[in-house]
């Protein structure tokens, strides 16, 4: 392949990618004020377009002829860059992430990931704990003490979660012996789901990600009783749209993560006995993937309704006194299942 | 400081082993949202489907209309008199009529009408009560002021309050 030729086959992709991710957003959001309705016993949004359906375009809509107001008192610039880092970091993450094994169009071998690097995992974690920094940013040039307080709380609470996060992370890459994330699904194929063989890691790494996400239980930045809003408080317009959307896209992200690093990426077990043509056998994987990825959103949307928030202290010692301490122990279990059955 | 320790350490012996691994208990609160889920909704779709109020709802208040077209009001005065937000303005007159007295003028400004029933409870006549209307927007305040046309309803219509009166008044 000529240099012109994979630079149009990468373009093609980071086009689908991001309008994948832009849709999914969207109806994200949609689903989670339908499901909030539901578990409530209420219909949610119903009047734009056939059962709402035209509703997340309506809610940009409005967002962007929303008046753009910045507090006198804060720092204009850094206001300014904050959700433009949140966005930049929920976006790239997703460039690593693989969907789909290699097909073939057009004669093209075509990779089903943007950018396949060697360490996409370690790729994955240097940028999501970048996303603290928008966080931080903005309730510190806010200039208001709600916003402080949702920023620092966002910082304690990142630093305490990202350990357990990085440790149950190594169990997978104990078995996988690659921080490739092709790689890492490939180790799953079958019924080798690292959910089924380290399940205390699976846990801690679910349970991290929801504090990385700031999802309730753990939203205590946002807090919307305590803080009014936390971090965003001081944000309106497009840049409280891109906040938003931001928050969306880490959860697409994370659950992306989730299904790759534990619930065998696009594999099915079994699919290779059913003697399908390989086009379909494809399809189907690359489906596999949305589907376990649309369960694990709904899985979010539905803790948050469930769950209540977590206090300070409480939300601390799950993190240095529980999470942490588990994901070690995962560590040596995984260790001892590769000495003593050689996988 | 020592008894606040006791407590939660009392609390914390409450709690059985499965309750601590705290894991159980999550699932617990998230099969009772997905029953909710589940669950008919109760929304009710307001422009598509209106409410139906009961017989005691206290609605926009009106004047009994009898069958031959007249109002059954005296122009006593009472409503006026009894109104706490001073809502209502009567003007008597006479007639030939073997009741003798009529309202020449009756209004009631609904900005100002609280919707407490007073009038209704005070009137010796049934001949003003609260409706089941529910419906009440105006653009100007103009329009808020109900005169006599606006006020008068068939009695018909309002049987059922009538009789809900009649009960328990």
């Amino acid at each position: 392949m000529s240099i012109l030729e994979i630079v149009i086959i990468t373009i093609i992709k980071i086009l689908f990618i991001l309008t994948a991710m832009l849709l999914t957003v969207s109806y994200s959001v949609y689903f989670e004020r339908k499901i909030s309705a539901w578990a409530q016993n209420r219909l949610g949004p119903n009047r734009v377009g056939w059962q709402g359906i035209l509703q997340p375009f309506a809610d940009v809509f409005k967002l962007l002829l929303k008046e753009d107001i910045v507090p006198e008192r804060a720092n204009k610039y850094v206001h300014a860059i904050a959700p433009m880092i949140a966005l930049f970091v929920a976006f790239t993450t997703y460039a690593v992430i693989p969907i789909g094994p290699d097909i073939n169009v057009f004669g093209y071998e075509i990779q089903l990931v943007v950018a396949d690097i060697n360490m996409g995992i370690l790729y994955v974690l240097a940028l999501t704990s970048l996303g603290v920094y928008a966080i931080t940013f903005a309730g510190w040039s806010s200039g208001s003490k709600y916003s402080l307080l949702g920023g620092i709380r966002s910082s304690a609470q990142m630093i305490s979660y990202e350990i357990s996060m990085g440790f149950s992370i190594g169990g997978v890459l104990l078995l996988a012996e690659s921080l490739r994330p092709i790689d890492i699904v490939n180790s799953q194929a079958g019924w080798m789901w690292n959910a089924f063989i380290q399940p205390i890691g699976f846990i801690t790494f679910v349970v991290s990600a929801f504090a990385e996400t700031n999802r309730l239980p753990f939203d205590l930045p946002e807090a919307e009783p305590e803080l009014v809003g936390g971090f965003h408080t001081e944000y309106s317009s497009m840049k409280f749209a891109a906040f938003f959307l931001a928050e969306y896209a880490n959860m697409i992200i994370a659950s992306a993560l989730i299904v790759t690093l534990y619930l065998g990426g696009w594999h099915v077990p079994y699919i290779e006995t059913l003697s399908l043509p390989a086009w379909l056998i494809t399809v189907i994987q690359i489906t596999s993937f949305f589907v376990k990825m649309g369960a694990l959103l709904f899985f979010f949307i539905w803790i948050r309704w469930s769950i209540p928030r977590f206090r300070y202290d409480q939300l601390m010692n799950l993190g240095w006194k529980v999470m942490f301490p588990l994901s070690l122990i995962n560590i040596v279990w995984v260790a001892a299942l590769i000495m003593i059955f050689k996988i | 400081m020592t008894q606040i320790n006791n407590s939660l350490k009392k609390r914390k012996k409450d709690l059985t082993f499965w309750q601590r691994i705290y894991i159980p208990e999550i699932i617990k609160g998230l099969s009772l949202t997905m029953k909710n889920m589940l669950r008919p909704k109760f929304t009710m779709e307001y422009p598509e489907e209106k409410f139906i109020p009961p017989a005691s709802y206290r609605g926009r208040p009106v004047l009994v209309m009898e069958r031959s077209g007249d109002e059954r009001c005296v122009a006593c005065g009472l409503c006026s008199r009894v109104c706490p937000a001073l809502a209502i303005e009567v003007q008597a007159a006479e007639t030939e009529r073997e009741k003798e007295r009529y309202p020449e003028k009756f209004e009631i400004n609904m900005l100002r009408c609280i919707f407490c029933g007073l009038c209704e409870e005070v009137c010796p006549e049934e001949a003003i009560v609260m409706s089941k209307d529910y419906e009440l927007a105006f653009t100007n305040r103009d329009d808020a002021i109900y005169g006599k046309d606006k006020l008068l309803v068939p009695v018909d219509q309002l049987q059922d309050r009538i009789e809900f009166l009649r009960k328990y008044k």
